[in-house]
């Protein structure tokens, strides 16, 4: 019988039968149906992506006329990761013009909007200086990044003490102190880069300390679009599932905890961001057709009925990409092509 | 800035639109057709003729953010940076 070749969700190669590739899609969608409440993919959907994994090409790619943008994140950050030490405004360069960058990101290695106050005047002037030297669109991003604000690192109580106490309503009331903050320093920051020339602020990993975290994010969203319409907000998620760490968290009357995909974007949309960044995390415990169908079954539904463009988040550890830091371009390239066409995304 | 995908990653920003009628914005004021926005050849003719910066840039060619004011013209595109510079400039 032959077999197919595919990986696990750590990278690891794995071989299979078409009938456990069939398994693996199939289960991977029915834990997408029933945690997140999305339809199942079509058979046609499911055959695809059997053929999808058959191929026995080392790359694959989305057919002439179905290109996508592709959009980066912490683009400067990445650049000091492979410990090259160049300049940031070099390092922008570099992406657009050796790499091909569809859109640039300015950011300080130290990812977080709080961080960035008492030194934003120096991140102001090397944007202002970069923006004369580039030619794609240049954001400047960072992290809402909550846990921050906790002592002894923030001001505030830790509500990870309060809570196993049982001072839930002290534990509350600090969140809520923490969002009030994260917006101050959100809209601070977004604002002297787009006073500086930025094209757009990229949010990213949203919700990654949960509903505050989601909250002060699109109160931030909000408020930025009131006073500057023009300015352009990509809101990336942290996470597929908004973890209830307050729990009882309410944006436009929706209750922020428990939220997937399909419902982080309404909101995302109704606070006025530009572009939404759909996240799935990568079970490394299963197979990459496992994951790739649960992935594409949680995020159809945002392409499926999204009014601004979707750019769903694809590197390490989300969207079916394996959980390593060399991931495969094998993999990478099937994740992708299948996102991107079953998805109806408008960019990754 | 091998094809068309800032620019139409600009028009995304700016205009909200989804791909497909992003990249047929771009392709209508560019005056070629959508399936030519992805292919590197025509598009660095196109990018040379129009000032709009390519991968490999020669002296006395646009750059930067000369690019730029180009880009904004021909699209019909606010450029936030264009406007500071103006400003910044007294222009």
């Amino acid at each position: 019988m032959t077999k197919i070749f595919t990986r696990m969700g750590d990278g690891s190669p794995l071989e299979m039968t078409e009938a456990e590739l069939r398994g693996d899609i199939e289960d991977g969608i029915s834990q997408a149906v029933e945690k997140g409440d999305v339809p199942p993919l079509t058979q046609e959907e499911i055959e695809y992506l059997v053929e999808l994994f058959k191929r026995d090409d080392r790359f694959v790619g989305v057919p002439l006329g179905k290109e996508v943008i592709l959009s980066y994140d912490a683009a400067t950050l990445k650049i000091k990761r492979h410990a090259l030490f160049e300049d940031r405004i070099n390092a922008l360069a570099i992406y657009e013009r050796l790499l091909g960058a569809d859109t640039l990101e300015l950011c300080h290695v130290d990812y977080s909007y709080k961080v960035l106050k008492p030194i934003v005047s120096y991140e102001q002037a090397t944007l202002e200086q970069a923006l004369y030297n580039t030619h794609a669109p240049l954001f400047y991003g960072a992290m809402p990044n909550l846990g921050l604000y906790t002592q002894p690192d923030g001001p505030f109580p830790n509500p990870m003490e309060l809570l196993p106490q049982g001072r839930i309503e002290e534990g509350r009331a600090a969140y809520d102190q923490m969002v009030e903050a994260a917006v101050e320093d959100i809209c601070f920051i977004a604002e002297a880069m787009w006073e500086s020339g930025a094209d757009a602020i990229n949010f990213d990993t949203v919700g990654a300390s949960g509903d505050p975290d989601f909250k002060a994010s699109l109160m931030a969203v909000e408020r930025l679009r009131g006073k500057y319409p023009d300015l352009p907000i990509m809101v990336g998620m942290a996470g597929e599932f908004v973890l209830g760490m307050h729990g009882e968290m309410y944006y436009d009357g929706v209750r922020l905890a428990g939220l997937y995909p399909k419902d982080q974007l309404a909101l995302a949309e109704k606070a006025g961001a530009a572009i939404f960044g759909p996240v799935v995390n990568t079970n490394a415990n299963e197979s990459t057709p496992w994951n790739l169908a649960r992935t594409i079954a949680l995020i159809k539904p945002c392409g499926e009925t999204a009014s601004i463009p979707i750019h769903a988040n694809m590197g390490m550890g989300v969207g079916a990409v394996p959980v390593t830091d060399y991931p495969p371009v094998d993999v990478v390239s099937r994740a992708s092509k299948a996102m991107v066409e079953l998805c109806r995304l408008d960019g990754l | 800035m091998r094809t068309a995908g800032d620019l139409v990653a600009r028009v995304q920003l700016s205009k909200k639109l989804r791909i497909n009628e992003a990249k047929k914005y771009v392709a209508d004021k560019l005056k070629i057709g959508v399936e030519e926005l992805c292919d590197p050849v025509i598009m660095s003719e196109v990018r040379a003729d129009l000032g709009f910066g390519v991968m490999m840039p020669l002296g006395g060619t646009p750059k930067g953010l000369e690019c730029k004011f180009n880009i904004a013209r021909v699209l019909d595109l606010d450029i936030n940076c264009l406007n500071r510079f103006k400003r910044m400039a007294g222009l």
